[in-house]
């Protein structure tokens, strides 16, 4: 499932991990779990709705040399965008 | 069992111990009371703040015990903010850190809320130091009328530039509050403040005594229905044994900090090199030089704080983390948060003034296991995707 925020868009992420409903540090652990599911460049994109991971997705990335792209906030939670970057 | 979360709260020290059973023989009676037994405990409270006040830097009448930090905190902000608000003039402006107590925001937040006072936040950088341009800007806001900023953080130690905020706001005639609960006792209390707070029970006194200090001349009003206790600033009948308890820790503390200082420092240095090594996926926050002597916070990916809490505890070993992401209605540590650090999975580490290097070594030595640990219980616990599923280890 595609966030129908990003329908049409080139940048659209390869892939949509749905982690609502989900406490931290489950979002991350599955971002992890997956990021090696897209080629290097793309992007992922996570749902979430745990107020942390507002905090924690940007963090993972600095910590694992990742690229944070977005956050863009849903009617509930947050739509994250991450890119693959090695 | 280790206790390591002296940030928490610092084990009562021994000066302390032998002051509050003396005094909760000498020091029981009414010190506002005419009689012997009155004038004994006034006595005893006039040296207990005679003896702060020296340590801490202001005169013995601009100092008030209180029943907590976090009470000298609220009256300080209450009554600093209130003093200077008026209806013509309008409900103002106050300044404070993102990393600031709880305590500090709360009360900046029950001013929004009740006065309609307009609240800047004034972000940090990533080892959690205010940033001091945006910091100046927002004091420089006209009808400012209280800004706050804390001598250390009390999550990850890193200490903050106080005396040139503190000049700034001088230039500005803004006054400032400094929250000195982190270190007071550890470090010299800096200088610059019109108002302070700090608790006795994170430098080894007993729980129930905070102090508040109000420099002559700040304008102060009070916000709870007067009294005529403590300078007229707190209300009800001071903890004459806790005070003097607090005070003798004070003192003790003060006298040993030139050999427990590099002694603790030394140890959170040893943890904040082991652990990056030892556990995967692990970051240290905070600065690693320019910090109190006795904290440290790291935080582990792929864990909750509050399991590694209660493993830590399994084995021995008692730490504070302030991650809650588990339980529904606590929020993560906005401190970590302005950081922009990881607000799962991590750990406070902080070290009582007797700590032993073996203590500390074999914490190190149980916690790669220990994250190991949790690790699998959460994974186990997270719905598996198709594919590839193990978890990245390279740093």
């Amino acid at each position: 499932m595609t966030s129908p925020l990003r329908a049409g868009r080139t940048d659209a992420p390869a892939l949509t991990i749905d982690a609502l409903g989900k406490k931290c540090p489950v979002p991350i652990i599955m971002l992890a779990d997956r990021i090696r599911d897209v080629r290097i460049g793309e992007t992922i994109e996570v749902l979430a709705d745990d107020p942390a991971a507002k905090t924690d997705l940007p963090a993972w990335c600095a910590l694992k040399s990742q690229e944070f792209v977005a956050s863009t906030p849903l009617p509930v939670g947050w739509s994250f965008i991450i890119r693959r970057c090695y | 069992m280790v206790y390591l979360d002296t940030a928490s709260a610092e084990p009562l020290h021994p000066s302390a111990r032998d002051t509050l059973l003396a005094a909760l023989n000498d020091g029981w009676a009414d010190p506002a009371r005419l009689h012997r037994e009155g004038r004994r405990a006034q006595l005893l409270l006039d040296e207990a703040r005679e003896s702060v006040a020296a340590e801490l830097g202001c005169r013995p009448d601009e100092l008030s015990f209180t029943s907590s930090g976090t009470q000298a905190v609220h009256l300080a902000v209450l009554g600093a903010v209130q003093a200077r608000q008026s209806s013509a003039r309008g409900p103002g402006h106050l300044v404070a850190s993102a990393v600031e107590h709880s305590s500090v925001l709360n009360a900046a937040d029950w001013l929004e809320r009740r006065t309609g006072a307009d609240v800047t936040i004034a972000p940090v950088d990533a080892m959690g130091r205010v940033n001091m341009t945006e910091f100046a800007a927002a004091a420089k806001r006209e009808r400012t009328l209280l800004a706050c900023l804390q001598t250390a953080n009390h999550e990850v130690g890193t200490i903050q530039p106080v005396e040139d905020v503190a000049a700034e706001c001088q230039r500005l005639h803004v006054p400032l509050l400094v929250d000195a609960g982190a270190s007071a006792g550890r470090l010299p209390v800096p200088d610059g403040w019109q108002l302070l707070a700090a608790s006795a029970r994170k430098w080894g006194g007993p729980p129930g005594v905070g102090v508040l200090a109000v420099r002559k001349g700040t304008r102060w009003r009070e916000p709870l229905p007067a009294d005529d206790r403590e300078n007229r600033r707190v209300p009800g009948f001071p903890n004459v044994p806790g005070v003097l308890a607090a005070a003798s820790a004070l003192i003790s503390v003060r006298e040993e900090r030139g050999s427990t200082n590099p002694a603790l420092r030394a140890l959170v240095d040893r943890i904040r090199a082991v652990v990056p090594q030892t556990v995967p996926d692990s970051a240290v926050y905070g600065d690693p030089d320019n910090r109190l002597p006795h904290i440290v916070t790291f935080s582990c990916l792929y864990v909750d704080g509050e399991t590694l809490v209660t493993e830590l505890d399994k084995a021995g070993f008692s730490v504070s983390s302030g991650s809650a992401c588990v339980a529904d209605t606590r929020q993560p540590s906005h401190v970590l948060a302005a950081m922009g650090a990881l607000t799962h999975g991590n750990v406070r580490v902080s070290l009582p003034r007797d700590v032993s290097e073996q203590s500390v070594e074999e914490f190190l030595g149980v916690l790669p296991r220990i994250v190991a640990k949790v690790r699998d219980t959460v994974r186990a616990a997270t719905p598996t995707p198709p594919g590839e599923s193990s978890v990245e280890v390279t740093a």
